[in-house]
């Protein structure tokens, strides 16, 4: 057989310029440039304040909530879905474990509560989404958004309590002393610990498992993953249980953090974590972003509203310049997508 | 480009087909797109299968690939009676389909793509929290792109990055990664740039000298033309017509396409150009 040696492409003569070098740098890592940028302003900004342990153990306490929900998100926007729900989950977990213990139940299981119960709302919208073929995710997790904060506020009569032992604030509250360093004390939010070490399994699950390789998959093609023999609907059960999972988790640390349970928290959490997904990277038709790329846009946001307190800007004007942020993401992801796709 | 030796066609009489249709009729309601057809594919051989749109030539290969049951009839792969529930169970015997709009995902590598749903693994197996073997996945794309003389720049490309012939031929990759004994390849060359589509042809070429049984529904005459060594064609849900490509003309073809068994040779679209 003579005939084809260069059989199907086009040879490897042309040489990728350096736009279609840079753009996988950039995707991967340009989120950390931003955040270097702007810790250097807040920085110049106020020198005494703002690199302080202090502080900085502070953002990440405030952006605990936001990144656990975060990440559940990205998984829902990974396949070219989303989660309305999460901020409802959030508080219909928060409300359980709350309303259980002032029931005296055994701290364990009040600590279980809320994980349990986020799981298995994540999971009936899942079932939702592909069994009772709803149109979109958004459906679904918007019927779930109504009735988790609606159960939420009917098992606890609207009201909130207070007061939980302290291994179940654990998490949220509780912090490890790593010693002095100057006059500062060195204390560690254990809830940094826990957001840290979801982001790790996350990325590791993600990157480089096959269940993780196929979430991407279908992000990109649906169709391609399904004729591949991947059971798209289980995978996507998956995706809005561990969604569900991170809410309820969340709901915990949030609980620890406030020392009770409201029936009101996380009204418009959901909105903050899909603007944290598309600040990081992640694109709204699925199949793009990374943990990294995430955990970047959580932080973008902690460092606008702490850069802003401590400079006692207005809290309005934080939401003009996220909104403004999350313009100026996406129009960055419309601009890469047309250079780096050929047309 | 030299011409390809002789097709090693097998006479139908002596060797058993590796996959064959008997009788298959499908319903859709009301609605029978299929009536009655039989097929037969031999090992090393492409076969063109031409028909207007909505003679069924889509649904009886998506009843080969597992993707529909049929109505009536039976299927036998390798003379053994088999009934396909997914395309699935279809590509476990090592039948692949190449469908029309590729099936790829644009945000994954080459490499990811052409194991899409049976990628490698490594280490202790844990389900679907198994770990992906990305550095063997890619040798293994890298050296079975080789033997299909495929190049690339990398397997670690996306493919959202590729040209139509370059996706055609990680589509076609894919199906042939693991012992595919038969490929079904819908119009794979409808999309393609002029250019391009030479290459797709000989790669299928490259195929038959395998040994693969080739499934190629087509348009183009000049596709059928090239690449074929028998060629069917589907009316109104039955067979119409068959014969070695020797044995007959474009004019006979496009004639079947039509519904005539008369030439239609003056009328070839093909020819205007």
């Amino acid at each position: 057989m003579t005939a084809s040696n260069d059989t199907a492409t086009p040879a490897a003569e042309e040489r990728p310029d350096w736009r279609h070098r840079l753009i996988p740098i950039l995707d991967r890592y340009g989120i950390l440039l931003v955040i270097l940028l702007m810790c250097l302003v807040l920085y110049a900004l106020q020198p005494e304040v703002f690199l302080t342990w202090r502080n900085v153990a502070n953002v990440f306490k405030q952006t605990a909530v936001n990144s656990l929900l975060a990440i559940g998100m990205f998984l829902a926007i990974l396949t070219a879905g989303i989660d309305l729900s999460v901020g409802s989950v959030l508080a219909l977990g928060m409300m359980t474990l709350a309303v259980a213990n002032a029931a005296g139940w055994p701290w364990p299981i009040v600590l279980l509560l809320g994980p349990v119960v986020g799981l298995a709302a994540g999971f009936v919208n899942g079932i939702g989404i592909t069994k009772l073929r709803m149109p979109h995710p958004f459906i679904m997790t918007l019927g779930m958004l109504f009735m988790a904060r609606g159960l939420a506020n009917l098992i606890s009569g609207g009201v909130p309590y207070t007061g939980l032992p302290d291994p179940v604030r654990f998490l949220g509250s509780a912090q490890i002393y790593l010693g002095d360093w100057g006059a500062e004390r060195l204390n560690l939010p254990v809830a940094l610990i826990v957001t840290v070490t979801v982001y790790l399994v996350f990325g590791v699950f993600l990157e480089h498992t096959v269940l993780g390789r196929r979430i991407y998959a279908i992000g990109g093609n649906p169709q391609a993953a399904r004729v591949s023999g991947i059971n798209v609907d289980r995978v996507l059960i998956v995706v809005y249980s561990l969604c569900g999972l991170m809410a309820g988790c969340a709901g915990l640390i949030q609980a620890g953090r406030t020392n009770s349970g409201f029936p009101n928290a996380g009204i418009g959490a959901e909105l903050e974590a899909i603007a944290a997904v598309i600040i990081g990277g992640a694109s709204f038709f699925g199949g793009r972003g990374t943990v990294l790329g995430v955990f970047g846009g959580v932080i973008v946001m902690g460092l606008i509203s702490n850069g802003l307190n401590l400079n006692n800007v207005s809290v309005f004007w934080q939401q003009i310049l996220i909104g403004f942020i999350i313009v100026f993401a996406v129009f960055l992801d419309v601009v890469r997508r047309e250079v780096s796709t050929r047309k | 480009m030299t011409a390809a030796p002789a097709p090693a066609t097998p006479d139908s009489g002596s060797q058993q087909p590796i996959l064959e249709a008997r009788g298959i009729s499908k319903y859709f309601g009301a609605v029978t797109a299929l009536r009655g057809v039989d097929f037969k594919l031999y090992r090393g051989e492409v076969l063109g299968v031409v028909g207007d749109n909505g003679a069924g030539k889509s649904t009886l290969m998506k009843i080969l690939s597992g993707l529909y049951v049929p109505s009536e009839g039976q299927l036998l792969f390798e003379g053994r009676p088999i009934r396909f529930h997914s395309p699935r169970e279809a590509r476990d015997l090592g039948i692949e389909m190449v469908y029309q709009d590729l099936a790829l995902a644009e945000n994954l590598n080459i490499a990811e793509n052409i194991f899409l749903g049976r990628e490698p693994r490594r280490g202790r197996s844990m389900g679907p929290l198994s770990l992906v073997d990305h550095r063997g996945g890619r040798e293994q794309a890298r050296r079975h792109l080789e033997s299909l003389r495929i190049r690339v720049k990398s397997v670690d490309q996306k493919v959202g990055e590729l040209s139509g012939g370059q996706r055609q031929a990680v589509a076609i990759a894919r199906a042939t990664a693991f012992q595919a004994k038969v490929v079904i390849m819908d119009e794979p060359t409808a999309a393609l740039a002029v250019k391009e589509v030479g290459k797709v042809l000989d790669l299928i070429k490259g195929l038959k000298h395998q040994g693969i049984g080739v499934v190629l529904i087509s348009h183009r005459m000049d596709d059928i033309f090239y690449v074929c060594d028998r060629v069917v064609a589907l009316f109104h849900g039955a067979n119409f017509a068959e014969a070695r490509l020797a044995e007959t003309s474009r004019g006979q073809v496009i004639g079947w396409i039509m519904g005539t068994k008369e030439s239609a040779g003056e009328l070839a679209y093909d020819r205007v150009q």
